[in-house]
Formats: structure tokens, C-alpha cells, sequence
């Protein structure tokens, strides 16, 4: 049983621990993003162009594969790294070459960025280069964008159309 | 001892405890069931949990919602339980990480202990995953926060085929799919939490992992005033087309979050993958310590009886079939990886009493570095010459308070390796054989003993609760118990001068010649 004694104790005790527990549940404030400022978001991930140009098979070549792997066109799976920059208002704001995935090089290069941007309008120009010219790039865009305080802005590449995505 | 820092840290928990204990009472006290209110707090918030999942919607459109039916058509009911579910997940939080720290601070880690440590430490991540689970459910603001940044901190890794940040893209980007994982990820892992737990008691014999009832019931009006009076409400439901901006978050679970948005995810991962290295390999880092030997069993003085094995704190002790021609059919045999060297065994073995005959004097079960005999002999030696009325024998331990300036003429110092170790029969010797007028026991206090349960055992034995017990016929005014800590020496002089006045103006003792009697029942 509780003694006299310690019951105002305990009372300070268990106050204490429940102004502990429910203070830190949610306080002090946390400031993530600025209110006033919106996101810039870059995510895409891309299969580069494969290193090596596909050669035809010749039907005598053909005839000696096993029926289930008879594809056309011989191709090495080695990819490209992908090169992929922007342009925000005239500043190049992110540059990176990444590698395609796999170890044999064969998948997707994969990009992430995410960057507070002040509200207001913004010239945006993105450009990628997958292929084997090292001189220029296979890919651009160019945007100009009016954000919103707190707006997520997304650039994304579209696979299915073959060009970059704004939303 | 180890070094001064720790020394001094340890000092100022025990000081902070004793003033802790004399405003809610001992028996209140948190800080001596850690593990314990860990263990409380879980089956709260396992069983809250029970009672939410039924109302949860698993569908990014819906679970906001379903989470704010909760929380206010269903007031108070389902808002109370939505609420003990929160705050005791932070509880056990605050109380496991106090554990943590309390088992270091005491030095209960490394050496035999080595896997009680080495199993607590991914239980802080399953804690953590379930907790940020969890809060990833409500799919709010914060839970937006949650799920990208975490999303991010994986991706980093470039582990897993695909990016899980890309499910967080756009408003279109999230499925259904996504929260049915969620939810499973948030039932399993806690699951898997309970099963570690288990793992993590396996080698702890009787551990302590239900709280007195004064503090379950304290804790737990506690955790439903808190409820009522400050409810667990959500942010704004979660927009993926807009940015998270002022966050109200739960700084238990999402104390490290600010360093990933601050230093980015190497830093994140290079923090939380350090300190688990860290803490995981302590127990070794404190090997260069001397370890003394495992507890031996002398086959030839065991009877099988089992008591050893009861009151080992570390299950170090089974009883086993023996086959060695021996009229007993049992035997006592040791786990020396499991041996912290305590010597509780030692006492609780009905061999070890110095009336029986026999030089050295052999018992079933000793400690090679500090045999029974040795005790026997330092008991004589400690308490030879000892002059003038109440000539006391203070028998302590290594771990509470240092008995050294104790000793004077009239009172003679015995530590050993733990309270435990003290064979009631021992006192029972010093009595009746008048090397002295009475005896103090000391030691840690209970829930502070270095080595578990050796203030237990030793209070029920000399009460005559437990076996094996102190001879009805001592007199009971001779023998006092008084724990102290290490830093409560002068409490330690204070009792000690008390008990050697009422020694002194009790009667001398009538005592017939005497030879080896029957002692220990
Ligand atoms: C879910 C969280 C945890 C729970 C529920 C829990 C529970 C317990 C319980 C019930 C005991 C037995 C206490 C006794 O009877 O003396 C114990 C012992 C212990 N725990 Fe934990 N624990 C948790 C986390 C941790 C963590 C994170 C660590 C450190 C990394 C840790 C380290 C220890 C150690 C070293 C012991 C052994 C103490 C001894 O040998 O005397 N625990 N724990």
C-alpha cells in the first residue's frame, strides 16, 4: 500500500512523467520546408542506351539457338551512364552522371533530387544524355513555371512518350 | 571500479534514485523495473493496437479519415485508446532507453552478461521502425515527412530494385497496395519485437518483467489522464502536391530525422549503423577486465538438491540425471559462460557451513577465487581480537558501500563478491561461536545489486523465507540487514554505531560449549 507520506510525491512523480511523455509527443515545433518556399522535385529513373550497336543474326545463327531464345537482333547488355543536368533561371543547379544499375551494367540509372525553391516564376531547363555521343545531349526541355508557396513541382522523364515530364 | 566519470555518473543515479525513492516510496520507483515498465508499456500498446486496427482503413484516401473517426466520433473510447496507444509507445521508448543506460551505468553488460546487451540492441530498432510505422499510418503531414524522408534514406543504400521515394512523387503516385504493407509491416515488426524480447530474458532467471502493482497502477492512471487531458490528434491529411512545412513531431521516435534533413543520409545511415556497432560490440570493449572464475561443482558434496539452481540470477545452474554411482540421482551442473561469479550458489548450498567438519572446508558448489573456505577463514581472521561490547562483523559486498573504514577495534570487515554469498550459517558460526556480539549485512540495495537478486535472496534467507535459512534459535536482535549503496557510507557508520549501542545493552548471550551443530534446515 501507498504510505501517507508519498502520495503527494507520487502525484508530482506521475505529473512529471506525463508532462515528459506529452510534451516531447509533439513538442518543440519542428520547421521542415519554408512555408513560403516551394519544392523542387527531379526523380527519374532511366535505362541509358545500350554501349554496343545491335547486329542481325544470320538464320544459320538462328537455326542453332535454342528455339526459345531466338531474338532477332544480337545486342551486348552493357547501358550507358546517364548524364542528366538543370538549368534553374539560367543557374546550372544539378549536374550528375549516374551509373546504370546491375552488375553487369544493364539497368536503369537513377536520379534524386529535392530542393526548396522560392515562389514565384522560374525558367527551368533540364537536358539528359543517354546515348553514345558524348557531345550532346539526346533529350531537353525547357519550362518556365509560376510555383506556389508549399508546391511540390515534380520533373520526372515520361518512358512511354520518350520525353521529360512536368508536374 | 571502472573509470571516474562513470563513477561519478553512477553516484549521482544512485543519489538521485535514493531522493527518488523517499518522495513516491521504493516500491514505485521506476528506476529499478526498466525492463519491466518496457515490457508494461508494451502489452499497452500492443492491446490499444488490437482496437485500432479494426477501425483502420488500409487506403491512402481513407486512412486520414478513418484515423480522425477514431479520434473524435469515437470520443472518448476510441480517442483514449488512440491516445494510450501513442504515449505509451513513447513511454516505453523513454523507459528502454533509460534501461539502456541504468544497465551501463552499473556495469551489467559485459562478461556473462555479454547477451542480454547484445539482444537488447536491435529491440531499439524494432521499437523505432514500429513507432515511425506507425505514425506513417495516420497519413498526415507528419506522416508524409515520415514516409519521404525515410523513403530517401533507404533509397540511398541503392539496395532495392526500385526507388520507394518515387511512391511518394506525386498526389497519383501512392496505392493502396503500399498501406496493406504498411499495416503488415506495422503488425510484424512488432511481433518480431515481443519474440526479441523473449530472447532478450532468456538467460536471465526470474526476470523482472512485471512491475510491482502500485506502479502498473500508477502508470497507467497516469497514461489515461494524459489522454484525456491532452489527446493524440493528427496533423493536416497528407498532400503529396504540397511540401511539409511546421511539424509537430514526436521527438521520442523522430529525434534523428532533423540530422538526415540537416547532414543528408550518409551521415544518417554513418550515425545510426555507428552507434549500433557501437553498443553492439560494449560487452567485448570491457573484456580487458579481469573475469573471474565460473562456479564449480564438487561432485563428491552435491546432492542434487537444487537450490543452487533456483537461485542462480543467470540460470548458470541446471540439475541434471547423475550416473556416477552416487546414492543421489541428480547433480548440480554449471554453464560457465552463463557464471558471473557472484557466489550466491556458494550460500545457497546446505554443504556450505563451516559447523561441518573438515579442513578446508568443501561444500557442493564454490568459487575457485573465493572458496568457502576462505570465507570461513576470513571470518575468523576479520573477527580475531576484536575488543569491547558490541563487537560487530560487517559482512557487505564489493558493489555497495566500501566497508574499509568501518573496521576498528571492535568491528571487523568481510566483502565478498556479493551479498548473496553470505551462508546464514556463517552468521550463525561468528554468533555461536562468540567471535562476535552481532553481525551487520550489508550490500547493494535491492534492484541495485550488481549481480541480480543477491539482496533478495539474502533478506528472505536470514527472515527464514527461503532455503536455505537462518537457525530459529539465533537471535534474530544480533543479525541486522542494511542496505547501501556505494554512495551511502556514512548511513552505513550511522547504522553500524546504532546496532553496536543495542548491542552492547542487550545481555551477554548464555552460550552452551560448543561443538558442530546442526545449523542450516
Ligand atoms: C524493448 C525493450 C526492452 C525491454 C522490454 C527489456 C526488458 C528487460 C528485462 C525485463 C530485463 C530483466 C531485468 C531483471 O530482471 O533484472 C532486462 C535485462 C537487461 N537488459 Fe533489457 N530490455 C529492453 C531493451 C534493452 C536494451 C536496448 C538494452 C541495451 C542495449 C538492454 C540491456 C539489458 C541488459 C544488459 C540486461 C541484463 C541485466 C542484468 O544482467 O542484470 N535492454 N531487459
Amino acid at each position: 500500500m501507498i504510505k501517507p507520506q508519498h502520495i503527494a510525491g507520487q502525484i508530482v512523480a506521475y505529473t512529471a512523467f506525463a508532462l515528459m511523455i506529452g510534451y516531447f509527443a509533439s513538442r518543440p515545433a519542428y520547421h521542415h520546408h519554408a512555408p513560403e518556399n516551394a519544392l523542387l522535385k527531379l526523380s527519374l529513373t532511366h535505362a541509358g542506351q545500350r554501349v554496343g550497336e545491335c547486329k542481325d543474326r544470320t538464320p544459320e545463327e538462328l537455326a542453332k539457338m535454342p528455339p526459345n531464345m531466338r531474338t532477332k537482333q544480337s545486342c551486348g547488355r552493357e547501358r550507358n551512364a546517364v548524364t542528366l543536368e538543370m538549368d534553374l533561371d539560367g543557374k546550372l543547379v544539378f549536374q550528375q552522371t549516374a551509373r546504370p544499375a546491375g552488375l553487369s551494367a544493364d539497368g536503369r540509372s537513377r536520379f534524386y533530387d529535392s530542393r526548396e525553391v522560392p515562389a514565384g516564376q522560374h525558367v527551368m531547363r533540364v537536358r539528359m544524355r543517354d546515348g553514345n555521343n558524348a557531345n550532346i545531349f539526346d533529350q531537353k526541355a525547357e519550362l518556365t513555371v509560376t510555383l506556389e508557396p508549399r508546391q511540390v513541382f515534380v520533373v520526372d522523364f515520361d518512358e512511354e512518350d520518350g520525353k521529360f515530364s512536368f508536374q | 571500479m571502472s573509470n571516474p566519470i562513470k563513477s561519478a555518473l553512477r553516484a549521482g543515479l544512485f543519489r538521485a534514485e535514493s531522493a527518488w525513492d523517499g518522495l513516491v516510496g521504493r516500491e514505485a520507483n521506476p528506476m529499478y523495473h526498466l525492463g519491466a515498465m518496457s515490457w508494461y508499456f508494451f502489452w499497452i500498446v500492443g492491446a490499444s493496437g488490437l482496437y485500432l486496427f479494426v477501425p483502420y482503413d488500409t487506403s491512402a484516401a481513407r486512412a486520414w479519415n478513418s484515423i480522425e473517426y477514431i479520434t473524435r466520433e469515437q470520443w472518448y473510447w476510441g480517442g483514449l485508446i488512440r491516445s494510450l496507444h501513442r504515449y505509451g509507445s513513447d513511454a516505453m521508448v523513454l523507459t528502454m532507453m533509460l534501461h539502456l543506460v541504468r544497465e551501463w551505468l552499473l556495469d551489467r553488460y559485459h562478461g556473462a552478461r555479454w547477451f542480454a546487451w547484445f539482444t537488447g540492441v536491435p529491440l531499439i530498432w524494432m521499437v523505432f521502425s514500429s513507432g515511425i510505422t506507425g505514425y506513417w499510418l495516420v497519413w498526415d503531414e507528419l506522416a508524409q515527412y515520415l514516409a519521404i524522408g525515410t523513403a530517401e534514406w533507404l533509397d540511398w543504400l541503392g539496395i532495392f530494385a526500385q526507388s520507394i521515394a518515387r511512391n511518394f512523387l506525386t498526389r497519383g503516385a501512392l496505392t493502396d497496395r503500399f498501406f496493406t504493407l504498411l499495416i503488415f509491416i506495422h503488425i510484424a515488426v512488432p511481433l518480431f519485437l515481443l519474440f526479441a524480447m523473449w530472447i532478450h530474458i532468456l538467460r536471465i532467471n526470474r526476470a523482472d518483467t512485471n512491475p510491482p502493482r502500485q506502479l502498473v497502477i500508477g502508470t497507467s492512471i497516469m497514461l489515461v489522464a494524459l489522454s484525456l487531458i491532452h489527446p493524440a490528434t493528427s496533423h493536416p491529411a497528407a498532400d503529396l502536391g504540397r511540401s511539409t512545412a511546421i511539424l509537430d513531431p514526436d521527438w521520442f521516435f523522430m529525434a534523428l530525422y532533423p540530422l538526415y534533413d540537416t547532414k543528408g543520409p550518409a551521415m544518417a545511415w554513418g550515425v545510426s549503423i555507428g552507434v549500433t556497432l557501437l553498443l553492439s560490440v560494449m560487452p567485448w570493449m570491457a573484456l580487458r577486465r579481469k573475469r573471474s572464475s565460473a562456479a564449480e561443482v564438487l561432485a563428491s558434496h552435491c546432492n542434487g538438491c537444487g537450490n543452487c539452481a533456483s537461485d542462480c540470477p543467470f540460470g548458470a545452474v541446471t540439475i541434471r540425471p547423475r550416473q556416477d554411482g552416487s546414492p543421489h540421482r541428480e547433480i548440480a551442473v554449471m554453464q560457465p559462460d552463463l557464471c558471473t561469479s557472484c557466489g550466491i550458489c556458494v550460500a545457497s548450498c546446505n554443504k556450505s557451513n563451516p559447523f561441518l567438519k573438515g579442513d578446508p572446508h568443501k561444500t557442493g558448489i564454490d568459487l575457485p577465487d573465493f572458496a568457502f573456505d576462505l570465507v570461513v577463514k576470513r571470518v575468523s581472521a576479520r573477527t580475531h581480537g576484536l575488543t569491547g561490547p558490541g563487537r560487530v562483523l560487517v559482512l557487505g559486498c564489493d558493489h555497495g558501500a566500501v566497508l574499509d573504514h568501518l573496521k576498528g577495534h571492535s568491528v571487523g570487515v568481510l566483502s565478498l563478491p556479493c551479498t548473496g554469498m553470505v551462508a546464514p550459517s556463517v552468521i550463525d558460526y561468528a554468533l555461536n561461536k562468540d567471535l562476535v556480539d552481532g553481525v551487520l549485512v550489508t550490500g547493494c540495495r535491492p534492484g541495485e545489486c550488481f549481480h541480480r537478486l543477491g539482496p533478495e535472496w539474502t533478506a528472505m534467507r536470514l527472515a527464514g523465507e527461503r532455503v536455505p535459512k537462518l537457525r530459529g534459535a539465533v537471535d534474530k536482535e544480533r543479525v541486522r540487514l542494511f542496505w547501501a549503496a556505494s554512495t551511502e557510507v556514512k548511513a552505513l557508520s550511522r547504522d553500524l554505531a546504532e546496532f553496536r549501542v543495542q548491542l552492547a545493552e542487550m545481555p551477554k548471550p548464555e552460550r552452551p560449549e560448543g561443538t558442530a551443530r546442526r545449523v542450516a534446515e
